[in-house]
């Protein structure tokens, strides 16, 4: 079978088909729909077994990033998305949609501005918006069905400047599905945090951006023989987890 | 705590008692919101466990405590403010009542400082840093409160008596409206309204002198020059035209017609590109400025129904540590231009979700009252879906944002030089972008031409709808209804709402059958629009607003009406070398040191910092990237994008020099050429099918020593452009960048070229990188080793500017030898037989050596010397290594194949890859230099490892 996954574009989403061209890859049947159009018909999410937040600068990251868009979830479709993620559907956010999923509650924590974790300059800088590559590796025992086709640490970019994730400890230890690796933490996350998972295993948010990285040629090392860490195995475990079900 | 940090680089003294700057975000609304309300929307919006939230009615004191002291800024009334509408948007998704919202900040200060040290520190800090006039309100130590616009009437139209008036009554006219119009002009157009007996409205004299303004209509580009001894010059843009009639090459689509140029690229797709300049609105406000001049350029490109891919800067800043005290009243700090500047372009790039890629950063004495901000954007067009243009009874539909009193006289306050005053007369014509807003817009556009709903399309741009309607209308005519246009808030002149250049919108031409269609489209994408009338068939452009005639000109008169202006040129004549000029023995003496310097000069060092600001990555299809290499902090030579459908790979690469052309335009230009489509080639890109884009940043072409560089450059363009084979497609240029200071001393910029070159890499998994890749393989250089070059190259260069003197010899120029070369690189590049190249630009093979071992974090071993192995003399050592002649570039091969690629590309073994963390150069058994390349990325980067 072929999945077939929701990307959401609300005004200011911008990676929504960087997205859709990943989950292609990956075997699902993307579709970008708008919030306004989410809203309207919930019956969408009824007629899929995928749902994606993307990336970008919802309204302008107005009042916090995410947390409009995470406020229309939370007073109109929370009941809705809720049900998809009883019927055993995967649902992930990345970068501005990670933060709209922490806004709405769907995922524990908070994510804030960045900051240096002591390797450019001292300890506790705010360090901006910042655009780099990042490695990118599963919590060993999460329970998070995306993961589960990462088999080598996944490669690819951040680009944000809200990625600080922030909670307490346990939660930390109990929800972190995805870590950043060798040093390469961007935003002073706790744990290292790159990612996190639900108590289900089915809702994923992470800061960087797998969705980029699904080809061999995307990656910047690709020129001096390197092509490793495709981030496309992250869309593959959803696509795998629904196909299993059935 | 960058706030703070800026503060103490800008001021050392004054803010040596300051801690910190703390920032509190403000929102307002227009009216009370009540405890429950209130309660509402902090539930919603303020996160516990990182933020802390405090609600004041306006009026009441607020006791921020001891020790401290604050400033609050907020947006004036009629500045775009989007977080403002959101806030507002959120009450609505709450279920509160309707309230207008708008933002400020609050700044605080921790000081050990009180009293008037700290007021001193509170408002130096504040004036150089957070708040500029012209689009924000300040208050000190209080509470401020926020205009909102209350109803007003609207003026009417008024008619502004012009016939009869003598010559200097036409020219304070003029003067006194801005219209930035010469004698010649003001008179045509009374001449005009006489022969139709009436006066003009003041909306049909702003519009001429917007469509007849530098900015719009090209007066210099397209004048009658002569040289002082009479020989005529052919105008300007004809030599570049006929450049590209010359070349004839079957892959360019459209060349200087339409708001971009546009070349083949794929089997899918044809790329479209534009290069823009928004230096004026960037010298006043350079956040929104820059910011603005990226959401421009992207219109451009939206303007040929093409989707954008990706943009690109290039930006020319004074010193950055210029003193405070030095610059003239009304100048902004350099370091606070440049900071504005790329938060400016990060802000609408990253919104928008385009990667911002190709770019490079200069700085220069001459930039610090003028800087320069040249934005790019490249975009790809649907084979098969191009416009049929607009036909009579097409509606004029315009998409996008509100018309407010942004932006007013714009094209004209870019055609006049500053002064003082500049900030104040300008604050209508700088606004702050709306990326989110041109995200919707593009979306829709590009759903609707899949659709085929539109048969022309243009991007309201400086002059707004008059421009935009004027040029799609400029044979068919128009009629336009004004009062169909949504404002932003009343109180709006007619003239205003036709002229206002408010950002984020688009003009387009719909068959009647299709408005529901639109309709729908818009809709779907959250997108206002509005029908403002229809095209006629007569050439009469005819504009209504509450019933009365505001516009009635005929299409003509408005775009054929002006009188070419004739101006005079002297040949320039280089200034002569100054008296004190390099020592060559003493330059190879201490030539490892020199190379530290040069690595960190201005125009060489690693400007990673401001483009980590910028996403690169979004779409997937940028493979060439600005940092390079192991560890991706190494210098790349182009910026290239495969879009994730295609097999092949679209090439940027730019050439700029701002040390050369007061020497020498006509080399300057020549070597510009060269380097741009040598920087292109160095990735891969096929030298057969290279595009070019000029864009000219001068000062006044009124004055004929300037005029005469320009002349000189254009010419030197045209001629390296046919050498190549590589035709101009489009071209901008951006007049007047002098600055008068209050003792009248007037100040140009360096003449500025820069060149951006879009190829094509034929396949997207060949391309090229300047990081050397395994020890054991060989280096050659290709072009002049040592043998014809001279003292070519020389003057002007980098190690002239470290060593602080104005040497001699020639400034690099042209190399006839370079177009056949490249193309041979190219053909073995294909063959697979080069592992990294190159190029040989700032700072010469020393300094490209250098990036290309820091870029590969291997060692290079370089031995200079005659065919049997002699020592080179001094001064034959200081033109191979320090040259910045054109032509030349820096290959890796293995060994293998060496004897081959330097037979095909008459090229020299100069060295060896090697298994060590150093670049060593030798010439015969003399050792030269011998670097750490840790070192070398000290000095490059500013800062340890």
């Amino acid at each position: 079978m072929t999945p077939s996954a929701l990307v959401i574009r609300a005004p200011g989403t911008n990676r929504d088909h960087d997205v859709a061209f990943a989950l292609s890859l990956a075997g699902a049947s993307p579709r970008i729909v708008t919030m306004g159009e989410l809203r309207t018909t919930p019956q969408l999410l009824i007629e899929s077994q995928m749902l994606v937040f993307a990336g970008g600068f919802s309204h302008a990251d107005s009042l916090g990033a995410g947390s409009l868009v995470g406020l229309e979830i939370s007073r109109f479709l929370s009941d809705e998305i809720q049900r998809f993620v009883e019927r055993g559907c995967p649902v992930l956010g990345i970068c501005n949609g990670f933060q709209i999923l922490v806004r709405s509650g769907l995922l524990p924590g908070s994510l804030t501005h960045n900051e240096s974790n002591g390797v450019e300059s001292a300890k506790g800088t705010a360090t901006g918006f910042t655009c780099k590559w990042v490695t990118l590796a599963p919590v060993p025992s999460t329970p998070c069905v995306w993961t589960r086709a990462v088999i080598e640490p996944i490669e690819c970019p951040i680009a944000h400047g809200e990625g600080r994730y922030v909670a307490s400890p346990d939660i930390v230890t109990t929800h972190g599905a995805l870590v950043y690796e060798n040093g390469s933490n961007p935003n002073g996350s706790a744990g290292d945090i790159g990612g996190i998972t639900d108590s289900t295993g089915l809702v994923l948010g992470l800061m960087p951006h797998p969705e980029n990285h699904v080809l061999v040629r995307q990656h910047p090392r690709f020129g001096r023989g390197e092509h490793r860490g495709l981030g496309l195995t992250l869309f593959q475990g959803g696509v795998n987890h629904v196909v299993a079900r059935g | 705590m960058r706030l703070a940090a800026s503060a103490r680089e800008m001021f050392p003294s004054l803010c040596s008692s300051l801690g910190a700057i703390h920032q509190t975000d403000l929102y307002f609304a227009d009216r009370l919101l009540n405890t429950s309300e209130r309660k509402q929307l902090s539930d919603a919006f303020v996160d516990p466990a990182i933020q802390q939230c405090a609600w004041v009615d306006l009026g009441h004191g607020l006791d921020l405590g001891r020790g401290l002291s604050f400033v609050e800024i907020a947006l004036r009334p009629g500045v775009t403010d989007p977080v403002g509408q959101a806030f507002a948007k959120a009450g609505e998704l709450l279920g509160v009542a309707p309230f207008e919202a708008r933002t400020g900040k609050r700044f605080t200060f921790t000081s050990d400082a009180d009293g008037p040290e700290l007021e001193a520190l509170v408002r130096a800090v504040t004036n150089g840093l957070l708040h500029n006039d012209i689009v924000d309100e300040v208050v000190y130590g209080e509470l401020i409160s926020v205009r909102f616009f209350s109803d007003a009437s609207s003026p009417g139209i008024d008619v502004v008596p012009l016939r009869r008036l003598s010559a200097d009554q036409l020219l304070a006219l003029s003067a006194s409206r801005g219209l930035a119009l010469d004698l010649a002009e003001m008179q045509e157009i009374e001449k005009y309204f006489s022969s139709v007996s009436r006066d003009p409205t003041d909306a049909e004299i702003e519009m001429l002198a917007q469509t007849w303004s530098e900015h719009c209509s090209h007066k210099t580009f397209r004048a009658y020059i002569t040289w002082e001894d009479g020989t005529v010059v052919v105008p300007l843009l004809k030599q570049l035209r006929v450049s590209t009639e010359t070349i004839a090459a079957p892959w360019v689509l459209s060349a200087f017609v339409d708001n971009a140029g546009i070349v083949a690229f794929d089997e899918q797709f044809d790329a479209a590109i534009k290069v823009e300049t928004h230096n004026h609105p960037s010298a006043v406000e350079p956040f929104g400025g820059a910011n603005t001049g990226v959401g421009g350029v992207i219109r451009d490109v939206l303007g040929v129904a093409a989707d954008p891919i990706a943009v690109t800067n290039i930006l020319c800043f004074g010193p950055l540590d210029t003193s405070a005290d030095e610059l003239p009243t009304g100048v902004l700090h350099p370091r606070r231009v440049r900071d504005g500047v790329v938060d400016g372009i990060a802000d609408y790039g990253n919104k928008i979700g385009l990667p911002t890629v190709a770019g490079a950063v200069v700085h220069h004495e001459g930039f610090t009252a003028n800087p320069l901000v040249f934005a790019g954007c490249l975009g790809l067009r649907p084979i098969g879906l191009e416009l049929g243009g607009a036909q009579p009874g097409h509606r004029i539909v315009a998409l996008g944002g509100a018309t407010g009193r942004d932006g007013i006289r714009g094209a004209t306050f870019s055609s006049l030089t500053m002064d003082a005053t500049t900030g104040d007369v300008a604050g209508a014509s700088v606004q702050i972008g709306d990326p989110i807003i041109e995200k919707l817009v593009a979306d829709a556009l590009s759903e609707a031409r899949d659709q085929r709903l539109f048969s022309a399309i243009t991007d309201c741009g400086a002059g707004g709808f008059s421009s935009a309607i004027g040029e799609i209308a400029a044979t068919l005519g128009a009629d336009v209804d004004l009062d169909a246009a949504p404002l932003k808030y009343a109180g709006l002149a007619p003239w205003e709402i036709w002229l206002s250049e408010a950002q984020e919108r688009m003009v387009i031409a719909v068959p009647p059958e299709n408005l529901v269609a639109i309709q729908t489209v818009c809709l779907r994408h959250g997108v206002s629009w509005c029908d403002l009338g229809s095209f006629r068939s007569d050439g009469q452009l005819v504009v209504r607003f509450a019933g009365n005639v505001l516009v009635d000109l005929p299409g003509t008169f408005l775009h054929e009406g002006r009188p070419q202006r004739q101006m005079v040129a002297t040949r320039p004549t280089a200034p002569a070398p100054g008296v004190s000029h390099r020592d060559s023995a003493d330059v190879i003496a201490r030539a490892g040191a020199l190379l530290l310097e040069m690595l960190g000069h201005s125009d060489v060092r690693s400007n990673e910092s401001i483009v980590r600001k910028f996403d690169h990555e979004i779409l997937g299809a940028t493979i060439g990237r600005p940092f390079i290499g192991a560890r991706a902090d190494g210098p790349s030579d182009a910026s290239v994008l495969a879009p994730v459908s295609s097999s092949k790979g679209l090439v940027l690469g730019i050439g700029l020099n701002c040390r050369t052309g007061h020497i020498n335009a006509r080399r300057m230009a020549e070597a510009v050429v060269d380097e741009a489509i040598r920087n292109a080639v160095a990735v891969g890109a096929d030298p057969d099918q290279i595009a070019l884009l000029d864009n000219f940043s001068w000062g006044d072409p009124k004055r004929r020593e300037v005029l005469g560089q320009l002349v000189e450059a254009v010419e030197g363009c045209c001629a390296a452009a046919v050498a190549h084979r590589s035709p101009f497609v489009c071209g901008k240029d951006s007049l007047n960048n002098e600055y008068v200071t209050n003792t009248g001393e007037r100040r140009s910029i360096p003449p500025t070229l820069v060149i951006t070159a879009l190829g094509v890499l034929p396949d997207a998994d060949r391309l090229i990188s300047s990081d050397v890749k395994r020890a054991g393989n060989v280096l050659l250089l290709v072009g002049s080793l040592y043998d014809g070059l001279s003292d070519e190259g020389l003057r002007g260069s980098v190690l002239d500017s470290v060593l602080n003197v104005d040497g001699p010899g020639l400034v690099a120029g042209g190399d006839r030898a370079a177009p056949n070369r490249y193309r041979e690189l190219h053909r073995l590049m294909v063959e697979g037989l080069v592992r990294s190249c190159h190029d040989i630009s700032d700072g010469g093979l020393v300094v490209s050596a250098a990036e290309m071992a820091m870029g590969g974090r291997l060692g290079i071993s370089l031995n200079l010397c005659e065919l049997d192995g002699d020592v080179l003399d001094d001064d034959v050592l200081v033109g191979a290594l320090f040259s910045e002649a054109s032509g030349r570039l820096l290959l890796e091969v293995e060994s293998d194949v060496a004897v081959i690629v330097v037979r095909r590309l008459e090229a020299s073994v100069v060295g060896n890859v090697v298994d060590a963390q150093t670049l060593s150069i030798a010439s015969g058994s003399r050792s030269i230099l011998n670097v750490d390349i840790d070192e070398l990325l000290v000095a490059w980067k500013g800062h340890a490892q």
